[in-house]
């Protein structure tokens, strides 16, 4: 599978000559329009730095007070035979909810495990082929006023399960 | 929802530390966790203004506005029942292109619109649930009754819309290729190849999107049925 390894690494040069190039050509003012929008990268990530710490502080505090441990010890047995490190299972679950609280969580199994473990590309697989479920239905069910949302969160549960299952295999076949 | 999660996270740990006797560890993790927050933000702060810079340049080039109209087949296919010209096609699209993106920022905006002109094709249809009532909050349920003649419901019970189900589905599927913090992240923890996850997570995203696809057109053809 080191294919797959080696093809994603050509993607993000192709994609930054694709873009400059293609502006380049179009006439675009690449280098100050690039500032521009690094500058806008920036407000994001200190938008995001007081909920980075508080979760990480969260998430941290909980690890230390060996609360992880106990759950692994638990649901360890049970989920591993399905592919799914025990670790994964507090993540899994609060993923439905809040994106930033999940990150907390994966930067924890990042630290502990490395992001080239099994656990470390099975996270980084699950977390970029599903969203927060229930955090999208209710900002978006909001804006159209909707209380009855039919079948969105069978849908909604089936995509992310089909996601899960596919970062199982993908994952497998990476280490 | 985030203030419930949190306060659970710090009692439980305090008070599972004080159980299995690690306050010191709790202390030092607590300490520690957020001083690593900050260096995290610092290589996330590169990474992150790398791809908004580059998107700039996309979006200045006119790029974005192409892709937008490149996917108007695939808004046919999944939303036949959209007038051609709504506004809600348009902002579907916008959301969907900033989604495969990964712009987080411009996804949200698009999406709340999209809603918004989802609930007011609705309104056009002519379907009860959505007409719009003169906002009256003290007497409104009183009203109802006797103007509406028992066939309309107040807002309060609005029934999502097919098109409703099928853009939030899709939306939580999620449809980002580059899964841009991610790489961040593990570029972070010391990965020996952080943007290995790549075609992966494109696969994975693929799968889950595909049967977002499946699973919203099987509904719609029950529905019409039905």
């Amino acid at each position: 599978m080191k294919a797959l390894g080696n093809l994603s690494g050509i993607v993000i040069p192709l994609l930054i000559f694709f873009i400059v190039g293609y502006g380049y050509v179009s006439k675009v003012k690449v280098y100050e329009t690039f500032l521009k929008g690094a500058r806008d990268g920036l407000k994001i990530v200190a938008d995001i730095v007081p909920t980075l710490i508080g979760l990480l502080v969260a998430v941290g505090m909980l690890r230390a007070s060996g609360f992880f441990d106990m759950l692994g010890g638990f649901l360890g047995p049970v989920t591993e035979a399905a592919g799914l490190p025990a670790q994964l299972m507090p993540l899994l679950v609060v993923k439905l909810f809040s994106s930033s609280a999940a990150t907390g969580l994966v930067l924890d199994i990042f630290r502990t495990s490395g992001p080239d473990s099994y656990a470390g590309l099975l996270t980084s697989i699950l977390m970029s082929c599903t969203e927060t479920v229930f955090y999208t239905m209710s900002v978006y069910f909001l804006a159209a006023k909707v209380t009855k949302t039919r079948y969105t969160l069978t849908g909604a549960l089936l995509a992310t399960a089909a996601g899960t299952v596919a970062s199982v295999f993908l994952a497998r076949m990476m280490v | 929802m985030l203030n419930a999660i949190w306060a659970v996270m710090i009692l439980v740990a305090v008070l599972y530390g004080a159980f299995t006797g690690r306050m010191g560890d709790i202390t030092n993790a607590a300490l520690d966790s957020a001083g690593e927050a900050i260096s995290l933000c610092i290589t996330m702060a590169g990474v992150v203004a790398l791809w908004m810079g580059l998107m700039e340049i996309a979006s200045k080039a006119g790029l974005i506005q192409k892709l937008t109209r490149w996917i108007s087949p695939f808004l046919t296919f999944m939303f036949p029942k959209i007038p051609k010209g709504h506004p809600a096609r348009e902002y579907i699209a916008t959301n969907i292109i900033a989604n495969v993106l990964g712009l987080g920022w411009a996804c949200t905006p698009a999406g709340l619109k999209a809603m918004e002109a989802l609930a007011r094709l609705e309104a056009e249809r002519g379907n009860p649930e959505y007409l719009p009532e003169k906002p009256d909050p003290s007497a409104g349920k009183a009203k109802v009754t006797g103007a509406a003649g028992g066939t309309g419901s107040d807002a309060g019970s609005r029934r999502a819309s097919a098109e409703m189900c099928t853009f939030l589905i899709l939306n939580i599927s999620s449809l980002q290729l580059i899964p841009v913090n991610m790489i961040a992240y593990r570029s972070q923890y010391g990965s020996s190849d952080p943007t290995a996850i790549i075609v992966p997570a494109i696969v994975a995203t693929l799968i889950s999107t595909l049967t977002a696809i499946v699973y919203c057109k099987g509904k719609d053809r029950g529905g019409i049925r039905s």
